[in-house]
């Protein structure tokens, strides 16, 4: 570096260098200031930023300007027109563009030697290999399933010594999360505090309406809605596809259809923008909360890759409706938890005789502490490996698709034996321990 | 199959760029934001945090007044300054920036000092809506607050440094419409029925109902039989506490069906015993605002809101109650018996709301306004909310930097208050305009600069009256700073403030009131009215 570009580097970053390079009775208790640690944070740390959309992009502006330079960002989506009320690096020209490659290219030519890799791919094509790279994991995420699958890739790289933690196996996540005007930030050491997993009955389950009430007795605008997509699409399929909610044209007769039935029965208050909601599932958002949301996040990792300071322990939640609200607190970390905990997991069955395997996908999908989404089930019946159910190829669920009327007993699964589980929600196979609460009888 | 010709509403360009915060404050509340005029004093990377989520959604336009250039330390922790800005105008630069965001807001630049553009012309910033000022010193945030105060325009006074946060939101006045209070309580009326209501309720018998037609009758009229039942116990009177309210419940609860079961709709009608009781009083909060000076005393400058609280006003007075809100929530009900009482609720609103505006149109007339100065929308949307409605008086900074006493000792008395913070953020104020520089921005000067602004807090602190001693760590931590600006710690406030700035727009929502003070070393926040 030549005397005026050092001068230069010294002046730009200033601000960060009075943090790093002073001693403050906050620090860490390993904080020792010296321009090393700026020097790491430039050019040692590795963070990897997960999702480029609202989140996203105000965590790599965040970041870049708290003197990261060699971030790494994943994002599988493409730019639309409903994103640039709030994701600031897009701009109309580049709808239909990479979102992580735009956002890239944006922070790369704004903030001089700033270095951030785009990855317009999903989180799931890659690798242990891959992720073990970065010292901070941020996420940006507006799902729930993703959240699960990278905290359970964390988790799954941890390695343990007689069972005590190998800490440098260890890799910090921060996650970040909003939805109106409320959001959430926090600090995962996996292993060591709360992972998503042990939380996940903070993620309220999605709203359903129960089929008699929008087929016999419907009385709200959104009940004719899910009608026209439960009921009216599968049987008249106009394109002979799946609805696709980012299609105008499927919008359009879904809207048209509910209105009809809307009108048939007096009820009132459809509108496009209601049959767009419930239809894509949207949830409104705001360009504040996330700017709010991804500076709590980003002042984490800082915090994490300085010691300047002593990280949040452990969870943020944030609300400007009424006023400007947060409230820090320490999520627990559960003693049994699926993801974390290393606790074999066991699942108590009342009566094998009477629960069918579907009865056993309902339970994974509903109960609280699991949520899965479309589970896969196999077990080993005398040493042999047998599938019981997997809806994900199509010729292993028409194969098993038998098997979902059968009960437990039927299946020969036996009172502790143990099934394996995967679903997309994690990236590792649960090992799950069936506990019959009844003995088995034989009928006969 | 051919496709079926679109005869939906064909969405606007700019309905689909908003669609997802047009969820949250409407299409009426976008249209106040687009007629908004934003000034920003300082383009620090706190100032232009705030430009850009203010400009984003869609303000109409913003000007920053700011005299400085840019340098090294600007481009290090404003993303919205380029690298080729050096040395340039820094409110042009960002203006240029900020501009790329959206290209339905317009924006320029005074390339001036804030102090001098005031100087010139006194009347510069009426017209603005809201006005922010980031790091403006002690002896011009005064003046400028004292003109904003008399001129009805909203302040915000803000600054970043180190892991600190600070906000000031000085407003005169400000009335909201809409509150969105997170949880909303059904507005029934079963307390006091209008005739057409209690005609359709006291139409049912829920003991004489068959087996088909007891699960078809929505909960609102099961809660009303027993409310009657209860009353006819009870002289009339309808359960006020808790154990009254059980007694109730369980008069529904022992009404099952043949089977001994009861339905889901007599669940519901016992989960709206406790909210749903009586809601035809008004609340003092709503009272004060029909009871307010300017309410009574209306004149050719009366702002909207006041002309439709005075035609409230005399709604109330003739019906005994504030409007109905006209919405029912969803209850297990047939399609029929549900629609028919929606219906009577609509009908009751909508009565009203014809009776307010026939009140609005001669009130206008009255006080020589134009008749068009508030439309149907309005008042719909203000009879919907009526019971809502909410006020705040501030106070002035200029008071508040002016008083010699400040009540805020009770708080010092807990050591971990951020409390300590304002008042350590006060001592930097006045050491900054002491000795022209921030404590601690000279790597040489920390240790002497936490010695002096201890003595500059010790003096204000006996100035306001109070004994308490601060911490020194905490004085030392401010003094690391020397002034510093984190990118992040800016980001967070410039989030924070450009969504007060949108509630002080669009009336929706309640604001800050007044000082907000974020603590990025510990993540915790507090407001304090000052
Ligand atoms: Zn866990």
């Amino acid at each position: 570096m030549g005397e005026s570009a050092q001068d230069s580097y010294q002046k730009r970053w200033g601000h960060l260098r009075k943090v790093l390079e002073r001693q403050g009775p906050f620090g860490h208790p390993e904080f020792e200031p010296s321009p090393e640690i700026l020097e790491f944070v430039m050019n040692g740390c590795k963070i990897l930023v997960i999702g480029a959309g609202g989140l996203g992009c105000e965590l790599l502006k965040d970041l870049a300007l708290m003197g990261f330079k060699n971030i790494h960002v994943i994002d599988m989506d493409t730019i639309e027109l409903s994103n640039l009320n709030r994701q600031f690096l897009f701009r109309r020209k580049d709808i239909g563009m990479s979102k992580a490659e735009c956002a890239a290219a944006f922070i790369n030519s704004r903030v001089h030697g700033c270095q951030v890799t785009p990855h317009y791919k999903r989180i799931q094509d890659f690798d242990e290999s891959f992720y073990r790279q970065f010292h901070v994991i941020v996420c940006g995420l507006d799902s729930i399933v993703a959240r699960r699958w990278i905290n359970g890739m964390m988790i799954s790289m941890l390695q343990y010594d007689d069972g005590v933690l190998d800490q440098s196996s260890l890799i910090p996540i921060v996650d970040g999360g909003t939805e109106g005007f409320k959001g959430n930030a926090r600090v995962i050491m996996p292993g060591l505090t709360a992972c998503i997993e042990c939380t996940l009955d903070l993620y309220p389950p999605q709203i359903t309406y129960p089929l008699c009430t929008i087929a016999n007795t419907p009385r709200l605008p959104e009940h004719c809605i899910e009608y026209v997509k439960v009921v009216q699409w599968p049987k008249e399929n106009p394109w002979g596809s799946n609805i696709d909610g980012d299609d105008p044209q499927h919008i359009t007769w879904i809207y048209e259809k509910s209105a009809e039935r809307a009108l048939q029965f007096n009820i009132t208050g459809l509108s496009y923008r209601l049959v767009q909601g419930v239809v894509k599932n949207i949830i409104p958002a705001v360009a504040s909360t996330n700017a709010v949301i991804a500076a709590v996040c980003a002042t984490e990792v800082f915090k994490l890759a300085t010691s300047c300071c002593v990280p949040m322990n452990n969870y943020m939640v944030f609300n400007d409706v009424d006023g400007i609200y947060s409230y820090t607190y320490e999520a627990e970390k559960k003693s049994n938890c699926l993801a974390c905990s290393q606790v074999p997991q066991t699942l108590e069955i009342k009566d094998p005789s009477k629960m069918k395997l579907k009865d056993l996908i309902q339970v994974l999908c509903e109960s609280a502490s699991f949520q899965m989404r479309n589970p896969g089930l196999t077990t080993y019946i005398n040493g042999k490996n047998k599938t019981l159910y997997m809806s994900t190829i199509k010729s292993i669920e028409e194969r098993t698709r038998d098997n979902l009327n059968k009960t437990l007993t039927d299946l020969g699964l036996s009172d502790n034996c143990e099934i394996m589980v995967a679903d997309q929600t994690s990236p590792n196979t649960l090992i799950l321990k069936l506990k019959y609460l009844i003995e088995d009888v034989n009928m006969d | 199959m051919s496709s079926p010709a679109p005869k939906s509403p064909e969405q606007s360009e700019k309905s689909k760029k908003y669609d997802r915060q047009l969820r949250l404050w409407g299409d009426h509340g976008q249209r106040f934001l687009e007629n908004s005029k934003v000034c920003l004093i300082n383009a620090t990377a706190l100032g232009t945090e705030i430009l850009k989520s203010l400009v984003l959604p869609g303000i109409g336009s913003f000007t920053i007044i700011d005299g400085e250039k840019v340098t090294e330390e600007d481009i290090g922790s404003n993303f919205f300054l380029d690298n080729d800005s050096l040395g340039n105008s820094r409110a042009q630069a960002a203006t240029m920036c900020l501009l790329e965001l959206n290209p339905d807001v317009r924006g320029d630049y005074i390339d001036e000092f804030p102090e001098n553009v005031m100087k010139q012309n006194q009347d510069f910033l009426k017209g603005f809506s809201v006005v922010i000022a980031t790091a403006l010193p002690e002896k011009f945030l005064i003046p400028l607050s004292k003109q904003l105060w008399d001129a009805g325009i909203p302040l915000f006074s803000c600054k970043s440094i180190g892991l600190l946060g600070y906000a000031r939101l000085q407003v005169n006045e400000h009335t909201v419409i809409e509150v969105h209070p997170d949880n909303d309580n059904p507005d029934l009326r079963l307390d006091e029925p209008w005739p057409a209501l209690k005609e359709h309720l006291e139409s049912f018998d829920i003991s004489k109902l068959d087996k088909k037609e007891r699960s078809h009758v929505p909960a609102l009229i099961i809660l009303y039989y027993f409310m009657q039942k209860f009353r006819n116990l009870h002289d009339g009177a309808l359960p006020t506490n808790r154990a009254e309210k059980d007694q109730l419940r369980n008069m529904i609860r022992a009404c099952g069906n043949e089977e001994g079961l009861l339905e889901e709709n007599f669940e519901e009608a016992i989960h709206y015993v406790n909210t749903c009781l009586s809601h035809s009083k008004i609340s003092s909060q709503v009272q004060s605002i029909l009871d307010d000076p300017k309410c009574l005393n209306l004149n050719q400058d009366s702002a909207p809101f006041w002309v439709m609280v005075s035609a409230l006003r005399e709604l109330v007075q003739t019906e005994g109650s504030l409007p109905v809100k006209g919405s029912l929530p969803d209850m297990a009900a047939d399609t029929n018996s549900y629609i028919t009482l929606q219906q009577i609720y609509q009908k009751r609103f909508n009565e009203q709301v014809e009776t307010v505006q026939r009140r609005v149109s001669e009130i206008l007339r009255n006080v020589n306004q134009s008749p068009d100065a508030i439309t149907e929308d309005e008042i719909k949307l203000f009879c919907k909310h009526a019971n809502e409605l909410y006020i705040v008086r501030g106070t002035c900074i200029a008071d508040e930097y002016q008083s010699s006493t400040l009540d805020i000792s009770m708080y010092l008395d807990d050591p971990d208050s951020l409390m300590m913070y304002y008042v350590i953020l006060r001592g930097l104020d006045r050491f900054l305009s002491e000795f022209n520089a921030y404590p601690g921005q000279f790597d040489d000067q920390v240790e002497p600069d936490v010695v002096k602004l201890k003595s500059t807090i010790g003096k204000l602190l006996a100035e306001w009256g109070c004994g308490q001693v601060l911490r020194d760590e905490r004085v030392h931590e401010v003094c690391r700073y020397g002034g510093a600006e984190m990118h992040s710690i800016s980001a967070i406030l410039g989030g924070c403030v450009a969504h007060e700035v949108i509630k002080l727009i669009t009336h929706q929502y309640k604001p800050l009131n007044n000082t907000f003070i974020f603590d990025a070393i510990t993540s915790n926040s507090v407001t304090y009215r000052l």
